[in-house]
């Protein structure tokens, strides 16, 4: 009884994190984290800047190596896999990027189509119409001819979001998708990937530091700060969680655990004041 | 002096870690099978852009060359009575040298800068790591098709070079300071070898075509990602590939052409 619980547990987490150590360059950026990601729903991370939520996102698809600690995906550890393996991975994974990483040489009509053309060999008409539905879900089907460049910041990262779900993936990672837009691109953004992570059936993970924002389609959250998970659980309880980390995060107090000044030598000694003051 | 030693120490294995790199780079664009779709169309259009692209400022520098050589060569052949030697002197000097070694630099400076920043701005932009996630790799959609269009375009732009050059020394020779168009034409049919001259210049500007392609994609591929990453990466290109195709050049002549 006991084992099949376990096991069914294993199975409604899409992502197992266990004692994940990483560190970039100098700095510890986890210490040993735990994690597990629901299968079928949206999951915030959220956390101060620096808190290494970028590097989660990337280690979670297999771009980073961690220092020690298994990340596993649908079951596979991420991290044993070779080169090309690791790349039929990534084909159940879609990602958009914080700057939307469209490419500048290709109309937003061939950046949809890119994943296609590189790993199928489907007709252009069935290209044409799989590009054509991705971009008429994300409201962007008359704007096919257009550059990257031509884009507003919104537009950009629905094309993207576009292009990240046009191999069907199970999984989408965002990499703050809502941050520099304006209130309505960020709202329509919103509701974009709750559409589409319900009607596809997706698990998806978003880094944010939008909290109402990723509080209305979240339905799990966890807070990172200081290379360990601070809070985590249904969102509603992060949002009124009491752990001090978590508060300052959510209610965006200046001062608090994460401190607001960067460790600088004495104020006064700076100042050259000395005892004289 | 222990600090120095350490400083020095550093910067010699950071320069061994760069070339490693830019050897795994080199391996891992040219290994494996390359593909008919779309390998084909990426290597054309890079082609175009590395070879097409250089040809206005390739075939100007050799006009201008192969008239400067000719009207160099005339004032200090018409001082011993031997003008008719111009066409020897000039197709020697650029088939040999002038004609790989210049079109080597023209193509750093113009084809290899661009390759730099167009890869430093695509890593810039995450255009690279994207690639990755969607699971392309880009080492070889980016990298093979640009490293093997300048492996191909360069002995080409330096054929090119000095065709053109010996158009402009034949104006400058033959049609305005009066050399005889037939014995310039004789002495250089005559003293030309295809294997020792010809064939040794295109190897040469092969081997340029292998090093300033290098230099150009690793420079860009391994800038740092902005804006000043690669402002200096680019300049590294230009300055590593000109550096490298004078010294390459001298000790390929030794190999080539040395004193028995």
């Amino acid at each position: 009884m006991t084992t099949r619980t376990a096991r069914q547990r294993q199975n409604d987490d899409y992502i197992q994190i266990d004692n994940l150590h990483f560190r970039y360059r100098d700095r510890t950026v986890f210490r040993g984290i735990d994690m597990r990601i629901p299968r079928g729903g949206i999951t915030a991370i959220m956390g101060p800047s620096g808190s290494g939520k970028t590097s989660l996102l990337r280690l979670i698809a297999g771009q980073l190596k961690p220092g020690a600690g298994t990340v596993r995906v649908g079951g596979t550890d991420i991290h044993r896999l070779s080169r090309s393996a690791l790349f039929r991975e990534r084909r159940k994974m879609g990602f958009l990027f914080q700057s939307g990483a469209l490419f500048t040489d290709l109309s937003v009509y061939e950046n949809v189509a890119f994943p296609l053309r590189a790993h199928t060999r489907l007709p252009d008409t069935m290209i044409r119409d799989l590009v054509l539905m991705k971009l008429e879900a994300v409201g962007l089907r008359g704007a096919r001819h257009l550059m990257p460049a031509t884009l507003s910041g919104g537009m950009a990262r629905r094309v993207a979001l576009a292009r990240a779900i046009v191999l069907d993936p199970e999984l989408i990672l965002y990499d703050e998708p809502f941050a520099g837009q304006d209130p309505i691109s960020t709202g329509m953004l919103a509701a974009l990937i709750k559409r589409l992570n319900d009607t596809l059936n997706l698990t998806s993970i978003i880094i944010s530091h939008d909290v109402p924002e990723t509080a209305s389609i979240a339905r799990h959250a966890y807070v990172l700060a200081d290379g360990q998970v601070a809070g985590q659980g249904p969102i509603q309880e992060i949002l009124e969680s009491r752990a001090p980390e978590v508060r300052q995060f959510v209610k965006g107090l200046p001062d608090g655990p994460v401190p607001f000044h960067y460790p600088a030598p004495d104020y006064r000694d700076d100042l050259d004041l000395g005892e004289t003051c | 002096m222990l600090n120095a030693i350490a400083l020095l120490g550093r910067y010699g294995l950071n320069r061994l870690a760069t070339l490693g790199r830019a050897g795994v780079l080199f391996v891992a664009a040219l290994w494996g099978r390359p593909t008919l779709r779309p390998g084909l169309s990426l290597l054309v259009r890079q082609l175009f852009n590395a070879g097409v692209l250089s040809l206005v400022i390739i075939v100007m520098s050799g006009l201008f060359v192969g008239m400067v050589l000719a009207l160099q060569g005339y004032t200090v052949l018409v001082r011993f009575g031997a003008v008719e030697a111009l066409g020897q002197a000039v197709s020697l000097s650029l088939v040999r040298e002038l004609g790989p070694v210049v079109a080597a630099l023209l193509f750093a400076g113009r084809a290899g800068s661009a390759m730099t920043a167009e890869i430093g701005l695509m890593k810039a932009t995450e255009q690279l790591v994207a690639m990755d996630m969607i699971g392309v790799d880009a080492v070889r959609r980016v990298v093979r098709p640009r490293l093997l269009a300048g492996i191909i375009t360069m002995p080409l732009l330096a054929q090119i070079f000095n065709a053109v050059a010996i158009g402009g020394a034949v104006l400058v020779g033959v049609k305005w300071l009066g050399v005889d168009s037939n014995a310039f034409w004789v002495n250089m049919r005559e003293s030309l070898s295809f294997g020792e001259d010809i064939l040794n210049g295109i190897i040469k500007s092969l081997v340029f075509g292998v090093i300033v392609s290098w230099i150009a994609v690793f420079q860009g591929y391994d800038s740092e990602p902005t804006s000043r990453g690669i402002g200096e990466a680019t300049t590294r290109t230009v300055v590593y590939s000109s550096l490298a195709v004078l010294g390459m050049d001298f000790l390929l002549t030794a190999m080539m052409f040395g004193v028995d």
